[in-house]
């Protein structure tokens, strides 16, 4: 290959390749020497104080692995600032796209980061069994106990041991809708399932589509699906049912099951009620979850039942607030007693027991750390009870964070995150959808209950 | 890949008396055949062009319209590539095309040296097993390097190379290797014998018939493997993935494509900008060396 080197094209073609490579990387050099200054510029003005018990770690380094990319990831970075500035330690974010597969690839050859941030309870019980996992020190058991309720601290126990703290959290139950429309026509927010009913069919009556859905999502098509199923589940059997439900001690296919899907069928597969500005009942297969409650702007749709993070996929310019463009109420219970969420989360789970991974993972399960992270993220919100939710300017979180900590509400966890990964992330997301484009709810809870694993 | 092969059928036809070319010549320049050409070059490149459009384009007309709405609204705006270069605010993308750069230089070399060295002694020295052992690097290639990722990663653990260049460097090296000795072998074996014995009757070992007489005549099909094994490393994500567990400091610049677009996908937009980045080596490398290229999978021995 080098006895080309007399070619002509070839010196240009590598001179042209060189010369790139070079501005770039002079482009990349420059701009991380100038990030270093605004590190030490910032540290200056830190009250250290509460990081003094983490002790000196200076030189010491904590690698942090975990699904969240661009443009989350930064708020991450700089809530870690405070505690890397303070104590000296240095952490290492590694943000990875296809994090599900490789966090388990890397755990099982040896090689996993210090800490790593799982957003399922079904993946941290694989992790767990790598045996490459190491059990939360007590510092951190004790945070989780005065921070946050047993339900959260049961999601990051395996087997009777508690490994992993809960980070972020988000609320599942939501309906968003446009407050303006709310207003005009006089509708007000359902506080009953009941009365949910009632609204949606007083907005067919007002020549209205209410609602709009979309399941469309790659290879994991289908599963705002199982939300609507597992929120229906949870308030129509209560919580203890759904958790039976959800460890499969009782069958897939049973009762309960069965009205829980025919429950979301009364709204979903009635062409009356959907698919508000996307078309019939079917185009609920392939209208992308991103866009399915962007209708509600343009005013052919009224009712989007998305979780809290759906904020993030109205343009820029949209006002997401009570008295804005879109915002969300609360998916109601049974009856306006019962107060059931359903939610998502993000653990801690860490590889190592270094004294400096400790710290870390301890400064992680504070209100300290909740705080900061709330109030440098927009779309972000913790279970932890210390999260100051006056602190939270963005009104969905302020929501979301209001919701979690309200003490009447009871929160369950997804469950089909819980549930094994031949289920929960493939036979129940693939019998959804041909649940919605027109097979009948038996056949589809049976063929669930046929493809779960056997003991 | 198997392109390669044919190189033995198309032989004969190239080197025939002149009248075959010229009635090839006629018989491919027909204006149908040209027209056709066109038809598919213009169908091949059009995406290709779209996205440099595109990554143009302003966020908002990007995820609006279409492309070919800048002909009749043209506005045109850096911030996209300005999103994927910014180390600080932005993706940064520049650092990680130097690691692509660091990643891709050896895990070119590393392969080509051994598997060149490997075919002469395949091809040219006669010893016991040859036939068995070439068969089994032959079915090599079989192996998905799919089920060798967790095994592979465990031993570089243990060996302590986890985390750097190296793991990127000898997976690639690992997997190229059956392919180009497989390849070298063919071309190799082309050469006439004739020629080597020659050579041996003027005094030359196997190291000076190797560097004297056969390099010479491999430039062909050694830049044609280098150039593919260049655009499969370039392009590669699973072992980068796999192997760069290191994080910023040795992940190529696919694996930042991978991540551009965020958590959920909210900033595809700069995709288009960041492929571009992306893709200005491989093509400036294809552009110019694409004589080799072509040449290196058809050209036979002797003529060199």
């Amino acid at each position: 290959m080098f006895g080309l080197a007399k070619s002509r094209r070839l010196r240009g073609a590598l001179a042209g390749t060189v010369g790139v490579g070079l501005v770039l990387g002079a482009a990349a050099c420059s701009s991380s020497s100038d990030s270093s200054d605004d590190d030490t510029a910032s540290a200056a003005s830190i009250d250290c104080a509460p990081y003094k018990t983490f002790g000196d770690l200076k030189g010491k380094t904590v690698s942090v692995y975990t699904g969240i990319v661009t443009p989350e990831d930064k708020a991450y970075k700089d809530s870690y600032k405070p505690f890397e500035d303070c104590t000296g330690v240095t952490i290492k974010y590694e943000g990875d796209k296809s994090f599900e597969t490789q966090i388990l690839v890397r755990a099982k050859a040896g090689n996993p980061p210090d800490l790593a941030i799982v957003p399922q309870p079904g993946l941290l019980k694989q992790l767990v069994a790598t045996g490459k996992a190491v059990a939360a020190p007590a510092e951190v058991s004790a945070n989780v106990d005065k921070f946050w309720g047993a339900d959260w601290k049961a999601y990051g126990t395996v087997d009777g041991k508690f490994y992993a703290a809960p980070s972020g959290a988000s609320v599942k139950s939501l309906v968003w809708y446009s407050p303006s429309e709310f207003k005009d026509a006089g509708y007000t927010v359902p506080t009953t399932l009941d009365e949910l009913k009632t609204l949606t069919d007083k907005m067919v009556a007002d020549k209205k589509k209410p609602w709009c859905a979309g399941i469309a999502s790659g290879e994991a098509t289908g599963w705002p699906l199982t939300d609507w199923m597992e929120d229906f589940m949870l308030r129509l059997s209560g919580p203890e049912t759904y958790d039976k439900w959800v460890n499969h001690e009782i069958p897939f296919n049973g009762p309960e099951s069965t009205a829980a899907l025919d429950a979301v069928g009364a709204y979903l597969k009635n062409p009356a009620y959907v698919n508000g500005g996307l078309g019939d009942v079917k185009s609920i297969a392939t209208a992308t979850f991103q866009e399915a409650g962007l209708p509600i702007l343009e005013g052919t749709c009224s009712l989007h039942r998305q979780a809290s993070f759906y904020a993030a996929n109205f343009p820029k310019e949209t006002k997401v607030a009570e008295d804005g463009d879109v915002f969300a109420f609360y998916l109601p219970g049974k009856d306006a007693t019962s107060k059931p969420v359903l939610g998502g989360g993000e653990f801690n789970l860490a590889f190592a027991d270094r004294p400096e991974v400790k710290a870390f993972q301890t400064y992680l399960s504070t209100d300290t750390w909740a705080n900061i992270k709330a109030q440098a993220s927009q779309g972000w919100i913790s279970a932890n009870k210390g999260l100051d939710t006056s602190k939270v300017s963005n009104p969905i979180d302020k929501l979301s964070a209001d919701l979690l900590q309200n003490p009447s509400t009871t929160f369950r966890f997804d469950g089909s995150d819980q549930m094994p990964a031949a289920v929960g992330s493939n036979a129940i997301f693939k019998q959804m959808t041909n649940w919605i484009t027109g097979q009948d709810t038996k056949t589809t809870v049976d063929n669930v209950e046929k493809a779960w694993p056997a003991k | 890949m198997t392109t390669a092969l044919p190189s033995t059928e198309v032989l004969p036809a190239a080197v025939k008396d002149e009248t075959t070319t010229s009635y090839a010549k006629r018989k491919l320049s027909s204006p149908w055949a040209s027209l056709a050409a066109l038809v598919i070059a213009i169908l091949w490149t059009l995406p290709t062009f779209g996205l440099l459009v595109s990554s143009f384009r302003p966020e908002r007309a990007i995820k609006t319209t279409g492309w070919w709405t800048f002909f009749s609204d043209p506005q045109v705006t850096l911030d996209n590539y300005k999103a994927v270069l910014d180390s600080e605010e932005g993706a940064g993308l520049g650092s990680f095309f130097i690691n692509s750069i660091v990643i891709s230089i050896p895990s070119v070399l590393i392969p080509l040296t051994l598997a060149t060295i490997a075919a002469y002694a395949f091809a040219w020295i006669k010893f016991p097993g040859r036939n068995l052992l070439f068969l089994v690097i032959f079915a090599l290639q079989i192996v998905p390097l799919q089920v060798t990722l967790i095994p592979l990663l465990t031993l570089y653990v243990d060996a302590g190379l986890a985390n750097t260049f190296w793991t990127i460097w000898l997976s690639h090296s690992i997997f190229g290797l059956p392919l180009a000795i497989y390849l070298l072998h063919n071309f190799m074996r082309e050469i006439p014998a004739t020629l080597l014995e020659a050579a041996r009757v003027d005094g030359a070992g196997h190291v000076a018939i190797f560097f004297r007489v056969l390099l010479p005549l491999l430039r062909p099909a050694l830049a044609a493997f280098g150039i593919f094994q260049f655009l499969w490393v370039w392009n590669d994500l699973l072992v980068a993935l796999t192997f760069a567990g290191g994080g910023d400091a040795v992940a190529p610049i696919t694996v930042a494509l991978a991540n551009l677009s965020g958590t959920r996908g909210t900033a595809w937009h700069l995709l288009s900008a960041g492929a571009f980045v992306s893709i200005i080596v491989p093509v400036t490398i294809f552009l110019f060396l694409q004589r080799y290229f072509v040449r290196g999978l058809l050209a036979g021995s002797v003529k060199g």
